[in-house]
C-alpha cells in the first residue's frame, strides 16, 4: 500500500481564457487532515473537481493509493461536499440520504442501516419524514454531511464545510471530522477561513491563480514565517520606548507590562533575556510570535500579486 | 445501468408522489367533461334569450308567412301605424318592431327594424333569412315556377370511401368517418403538442433545478451526466404515459359506459314516449347521436390511432426532452435567460402545430407528407394525418427517421448538457451552446 492517499503531479486545466490550475503538484498522506487554502477564484473548486472525477485534467495525473485515478472506479471510495449544497429541497430527508448512498454503490438496507445510526447521532431523526426545504441551513447541512460520509469513504472531500453553521453546529462536525480522521479516513479540508486551517489542519497547501505559492505542515509553516518576533511580559511597567534600538533587538511596541521586540539577524534569544535580566526586570513571561496562517496567508497572496503586476508592466514596457 | 434505473425511479416517483400530479390526472378529464357538458348545454339551448318582434307589414305580403324561430316569435299588428308605434312597442312587451314597407318584388328595400339593443348575428341572420324566403317564394310564384318541382330537382349527395384509411364503412355513415377522422387528428395533434410542451419544460425546469441547488455536482461525481440526463428525461416519460394510460382508460371507461347506457335510454325513451314527449325525445336523440358517434369511431382504424400516439408522443417527447434538458443545462440561476435559449425549440413545434392544421384539410399534400415524415415535426403532422390513412412506406419511414433524430438529438443534448451542468456564473448564448455540441473530445 502506497504511503500517499492521493498524489497529484503538475495538474493543469485551462478554460478558454484563463488557467484555473496551472502545475500544481501536492501529496497527501493517510490519516492526515489537509488544507487546501486560496482566495476565491484561486482554482480550489476546479482542482477538487478534477480530484473528484468530475473534470478531466488537460494535462499531469492524479495518483489515488499510488495507481492512476480512475474516476469510475475510485469514486466509491471518494466522499465529496461540494461548497453550495447539493440537495433536493422537495425530497424528503430519508429518501434523499439512501438515494444519494444507492448511487454511490451502497444497497438498500446497508444504506438505511448506516443512514438510521447518523441521523440519530446528529438528532435528526424526527426530521426523517421531513422535507430537505423545511430545515434550518444548519441542518440541511448536516443532511448533506451525513450523505457525504455514508459509504465510508477513504478520502472525505470538504469545501467550505462550516458555512453558515452557527458554533455548537460547527463543532458537532467538526468533532465528527477529527473522529473520522482517527479512524483513518483522509481528510481534504478547503477554506479560506483560516482559524478554521490552524485549529483542524496538520498539512496545507496554499494556492492563488492556479498556482500553488507554499505547501508543508502547518508548524513548518510557520516556522518559515516567522519574523523573529518576541513577547516579554515584565512584572512592572518598564521605562522603555518603542523604536528604541540595544545591541541584539529593536523594542517594536510598549503595551503596559508587555513588550513586542525585534531580534536583529545573528542574536540569540538568550540575549534579550540578560538585558532585561541585567536591568533587574523580574520577568513573567518570554515567547517567540509565530505567523498565524492568515498572516501567512495574506503575505503570500499579496506577494504573488505583486509578481504578476511587475511582470504585466515589464511585458507592457517591452 | 443500475445507477440510471435509480435515477429514473427517482423521477419518476418524485413526480408521481405529488398531489399535484394526482389532482391534474384526475382534474383535467373533469375539466375536458365539463367543457363538452357547457357545449352541449348551449347547443340544447339552456341559454336561451327570447326575442318577441312586432311586425307592422304594410306589404301584406308577409302575414302568417314568417315562422317563429325557437327564440324569436314574430307578432303581426296588422292596423297599427308605425310612426306612432315606434314609441311603444317597447310598453307592449315587445323586444323590437319589424317595420315592412310596399316594396317592388324586384328590388326589396326600405325594412326597417327598431330596437334599443342592437340585433346579434343569429337573430339578424334568422330574420333576413325569413323576409328572403318569403320573397324568393313569391317570385317564384310571379315566374311561374311550382315549389313543389322544386324541391323534387334539389339532390343530397354523399360520397362511399371504400378502400380509405377508414375501413368498412357501412353506407348508414358514409361521409361521418371524414368528420370523425378531422376530429381525431385534431385532438391528437393538440394532445402531442402541449405534452411535449408541458412535459419539456419540466424536464428542462428539473434539471435547471439540479444545476442551480448544485445537486449536480454530488451527482456528477457519482454518475456519469449522460446517465443523470437520460434518467430525468425517461423518469418523465414515464410520468407523461402513467398520466396518458389513466386518461387512454378512463375515456374508454366512459365511452363503453356510454355505449351500454344508450339502448337503455333509447329503450327508456321509447316507453316514455306518450307521457312526456318533449322530455324523452331529448333523451332518445341523445341516445341516438350517442351509438352514431360509437359507429363512427370504430369505422376509425383505432388501434392503430392508439399504438401510433403512443409511439408519436414517446418519439417526440425524447426528442424535445432531450432538448430542453440541453437548455436546462446551460441556464444559470435565472430562469427567464433560458426564454432566448428555448426559442429554437419552441419555433420548429410551433410551426409543426401550425403545419398540422394544414395537414388535416389536404392529408396529402406534398407539405403535409413532407412534414409527417421529418422527424422535427413529424410527431404532430403524422398524427394529424394518421386517422385519414397513411401509406405503409410513409409510416415506416417517418417511424424510422424519428428513432434516429431522437438518437442524435440525445447525443448533441448530452455533449450540451455534460458541459453546461457545471458551467456556473456565466450567461450562455445560442452560439456557445452550438459549440459545446460539437466539440471533439
Amino acid at each position: 500500500m502506497a504511503k500517499n492517499i492521493l498524489s497529484v503531479r503538475h495538474l493543469k486545466k485551462y478554460f478558454e481564457a484563463h488557467k484555473a490550475v496551472d502545475d500544481i503538484s501536492f501529496d497527501i498522506s493517510k490519516g492526515n487532515i489537509f488544507g487546501l487554502l486560496g482566495p476565491n477564484g484561486a482554482g480550489k473548486t476546479t482542482l477538487l473537481r478534477m480530484i473528484t472525477g468530475i473534470f478531466y485534467p488537460d494535462e499531469g495525473e492524479i495518483l489515488f493509493n499510488g495507481a492512476p485515478f480512475i474516476a469510475t472506479k475510485d469514486i466509491s471510495r471518494i466522499g465529496y461536499m461540494p461548497e453550495e449544497r447539493g440537495l433536493y429541497k422537495k425530497m424528503k430527508i430519508g429518501e434523499q440520504i439512501l438515494y444519494l448512498a444507492q448511487l454511490r454503490g451502497m444497497s438498500y438496507t446497508e444504506a438505511r442501516q448506516k443512514a438510521l445510526f447518523w441521523v440519530k447521532k446528529f438528532e435528526l431523526y424526527s426530521w426523517w419524514n421531513k422535507k430537505v426545504g423545511d430545515l434550518s441551513k444548519g441542518m440541511q447541512q448536516k443532511v448533506q454531511f451525513i450523505s457525504t460520509i455514508l459509504h465510508e469513504p477513504h478520502l472525505l472531500i470538504l469545501d467550505e464545510p462550516f458555512s453558515g453553521l452557527d458554533p455548537i453546529n460547527t463543532n458537532i462536525i467538526k468533532e465528527e471530522i477529527f473522529d473520522l480522521a482517527k479512524k483513518g479516513t483522509t481528510i481534504i479540508f478547503s477554506t479560506h477561513r483560516m482559524e478554521q486551517v490552524e485549529e483542524i489542519c496538520r498539512n496545507i497547501v496554499l494556492v492563488n491563480k492556479g498556482r500553488k505559492i507554499l505547501d508543508g505542515p502547518i508548524d513548518q509553516i510557520k516556522q518559515d514565517f516567522k519574523k523573529h518576533e518576541f513577547s516579554v511580559t515584565l512584572a512592572e511597567i518598564p521605562e522603555e520606548i518603542p523604536g528604541r534600538e540595544t545591541g541584539s533587538f529593536l523594542i517594536e511596541k510598549v503595551q503596559g507590562q508587555t513588550l513586542i521586540i525585534k531580534l536583529k539577524e545573528g542574536k540569540s534569544n538568550n540575549e534579550v533575556l540578560q538585558y532585561f535580566m541585567q536591568k533587574g526586570y523580574t520577568i513573567h513571561n518570554f515567547r517567540e510570535i509565530l505567523p498565524s496562517i492568515n498572516e501567512v496567508f495574506i503575505e503570500c497572496v499579496e506577494a504573488t500579486s505583486r509578481e504578476d503586476e511587475s511582470q504585466f508592466i515589464q511585458q507592457a514596457v517591452a | 445501468m443500475h445507477k440510471t434505473w435509480l435515477i429514473i425511479q427517482r423521477e419518476y416517483l418524485s413526480r408521481v408522489k405529488k398531489k399535484s400530479f394526482i389532482i391534474l390526472t384526475l382534474l383535467v378529464p373533469l375539466i375536458i367533461a365539463a367543457f363538452i357538458g357547457i357545449q352541449i348545454f348551449l347547443v340544447t339551448g339552456g341559454n336561451k334569450e327570447t326575442q318577441h318582434i312586432a311586425v307592422i307589414d304594410e306589404s301584406g305580403m308577409f302575414s302568417g308567412k314568417l315562422k317563429d324561430g325557437q327564440q324569436l316569435f314574430f307578432t303581426f299588428l296588422g292596423d297599427k301605424s308605425p310612426q306612432t308605434f315606434v314609441t311603444q312597442y317597447e310598453k307592449t312587451g315587445y323586444n323590437g318592431l319589424l317595420v315592412i314597407p310596399r316594396f317592388d318584388l324586384n328590388n326589396p328595400d326600405g325594412f326597417v327594424y327598431y330596437s334599443k339593443h342592437q340585433l346579434g348575428l343569429g337573430p339578424y341572420a334568422y330574420i333576413t333569412g325569413r323576409l328572403n324566403n318569403v320573397i324568393e317564394d313569391q317570385r317564384m310564384i310571379a315566374a311561374g315556377i311550382d315549389k313543389e318541382k322544386l324541391a323534387g330537382v334539389k339532390a343530397d349527395v354523399s360520397l362511399l370511401q371504400p378502400g380509405a384509411g377508414a375501413s368498412g364503412q357501412s353506407k348508414d355513415n358514409t361521409g361521418y368517418a371524414t368528420y370523425a377522422s378531422t376530429a381525431v387528428g385534431y385532438i391528437c395533434g393538440f394532445f402531442i403538442y402541449f405534452i411535449l410542451l408541458i412535459y419539456g419544460t419540466q424536464v428542462m425546469r428539473g434539471v435547471a433545478e439540479e444545476k442551480t441547488n448544485r445537486i449536480a455536482e454530488v451527482l456528477v461525481s457519482s454518475v456519469k451526466p449522460f446517465q443523470m440526463m437520460i434518467g430525468k428525461v425517461v423518469g418523465i416519460a414515464g410520468v407523461g404515459l402513467t398520466q396518458f394510460l389513466i386518461w387512454i382508460f378512463l375515456g374508454l371507461m366512459v365511452f363503453f359506459a356510454l355505449g351500454s347506457l344508450a339502448p337503455s335510454l333509447a329503450h327508456q325513451a321509447g316507453n316514455l314516449q306518450q307521457m312526456q314527449q318533449m322530455g324523452s325525445a331529448g333523451n332518445a336523440r341523445i341516445a341516438e347521436a350517442m351509438s352514431k358517434v360509437q359507429d363512427v369511431i370504430l369505422l376509425l382504424p383505432v388501434t392503430e390511432i392508439i399504438l401510433c400516439f403512443l409511439f408519436y408522443f414517446l418519439g417526440g417527447y425524447l426528442l424535445y426532452a432531450a432538448l430542453f434538458a440541453a437548455v436546462g443545462s446551460a441556464v444559470d440561476q435565472d430562469m427567464t435567460e433560458s426564454q432566448a435559449l428555448t426559442l429554437p425549440i419552441t419555433m420548429p413545434l410551433v410551426i409543426s402545430f401550425l403545419i398540422m392544421f394544414n395537414a388535416i384539410q389536404q392529408p396529402n399534400s406534398p407539405l403535409a407528407v413532407f412534414c409527417s415524415i421529418f422527424p422535427v415535426s413529424s410527431p404532430l403532422v403524422m398524427m394529424a394525418r394518421i386517422p385519414f390513412g397513411v401509406p405503409w412506406w410513409q409510416l415506416a419511414l417517418s417511424i424510422l427517421l424519428l428513432i434516429v433524430g431522437i438518437l442524435l438529438t440525445i447525443w448533441i443534448a448530452g455533449k450540451i448538457y455534460r458541459t453546461g451542468i457545471l458551467m456556473y456564473g456565466k450567461k450562455v448564448t445560442l452560439k456557445e451552446l452550438g459549440r459545446w455540441a460539437f466539440r471533439k473530445e
